[in-house]
């Protein structure tokens, strides 16, 4: 059975116990929000290429939480080259998430690059990441979602998901808000 | 410890230990040399090699985010590779110090660093990140501490360029 995005992300962050969650803008930060508004959330409204880095620094900083990046195969490709600087710094509590429907699903469902012949997961091996997993059915999926919570990181996962029309659902809108509520929410907030 | 006069690099060193800035990302310059050694050889810090500077401005913000403090080492060439990411920065208020080693000035021999190196100063303003500049070794120090301060107390980019004659007299001469 193919995978809906939605129901991954929901089933995935059901009992996410601490889990800090970084979502690309687009059909990612809608997904997330569905699964439910929370402190340690992170949505992007913009910055796209830059959410994994994000993500990294995150997780170089918290290195006690674990961090999981979600976003799209578009988002994803804009920013390839930051899978080798994870890679490159090995940050064992990260996880990056890619929800793959080959498509460019907010400007009109252009075909990306992995529609044709781009391989986010072999990118993501030859970047050097040392775990790297594909769901493309329900089969495939408790795996990816364990090593996705909780496997020794940094982890990329793809799964490829169907494409959908789906209702938006926004999360806040203001980015200062939503930097002070996740700062506030890690007890980081009163740093000098 | 005490530096000698012209080692601004050194300087610029300690100005980030005093701002206890751990996350040091950089795409590498000549220019920041003396000063990334230093940080490599500092177990406090943690140095992130970056394939384009733009993954810096997302790093720092994720660290930002996590509660620690960093800085963004670059070129000038670098600083159009990041406008939209310095966008989100302003969206969100996140501290972004960002130490420019400048090409395309005083001295310059190659004419295809001469447009960016022109464009660096407009185009930061043009997103809103503040910019110092330091000419002379003896404002450097100085001019990175009042950078960390905008920056930190700000909630803002802040970009500190360090002069094409500054670096030129330091680290292109044998």
């Amino acid at each position: 059975m193919v995978l809906r995005r939605r129901d991954v992300v929901t089933r995935l962050l059901a009992g996410r116990e601490g889990m800090v969650v970084v979502s690309g803008l687009g059909s990612a930060t809608w997904d997330v929000a569905e699964a439910g508004d929370d402190p340690l959330n992170f949505p992007l409204w913009a910055g796209m290429g830059c959410t994994a880095m994000i993500g990294l620094g995150l997780a170089l900083a918290q290195p006690a939480r674990r961090v999981v990046v979600i976003t799209g195969d578009g988002e994803m490709l804009m920013g390839l080259g930051g899978l080798a600087t994870i890679a490159d710094q090995a940050p064992e509590n990260l996880a990056v998430l890619v929800l793959d429907n080959e498509t460019f699903g907010e400007t009109g469902g252009q075909p990306t690059h992995t529609a044709g012949l781009a391989d986010l997961a072999g990118i993501a091996l030859g970047a050097g990441f040392p775990t790297v997993l594909e769901a493309a059915d329900e089969a495939g999926l408790p795996p990816l979602m364990a090593a996705v919570r909780s496997a020794p990181g940094p982890v990329f996962a793809v799964a490829k998901v169907a494409l959908e029309s789906l209702p938006l659902v926004m999360p806040p809108k203001d980015g200062a808000f939503l930097k002070d509520r996740l700062r506030h929410a890690l007890g980081v907030d009163t740093l000098a | 410890m005490t530096r000698q006069d012209n080692d601004w690099p050194g300087q610029i060193y300690d100005v980030l230990g005093r701002h206890q800035l751990r996350q040091v990302a950089h795409v590498p310059d000549a220019g920041h040399k003396r000063l990334l050694d230093l940080c490599v050889a500092d177990p406090e810090k943690r140095v992130v090699t970056l394939t384009s500077e733009e993954e810096g401005v997302g790093l720092l913000t994720g660290a930002w985010l996590g509660g620690e403090k960093g800085v963004l080492l670059m070129q000038s060439s670098g600083v159009g590779n990041c406008v939209n990411a310095l966008a989100m920065v302003e969206s969100c208020r996140v501290p972004i110090l960002i130490l420019v080693a400048m090409r395309g000035e005083w001295g310059e021999f190659n004419p295809w660093q001469m447009p960016m190196g022109l464009a660096v100063e407009p185009v930061l303003t043009a997103i809103n990140a503040v910019v110092l500049r330091a000419e002379a070794a003896a404002d450097v120090a100085p001019t990175v501490e009042a950078a960390a301060g905008l920056a930190f107390n700000g909630q803002r980019a802040v970009a500190v360029l360090l002069s094409q004659r500054l670096i030129g007299s330091k680290s292109f001469a044998k």
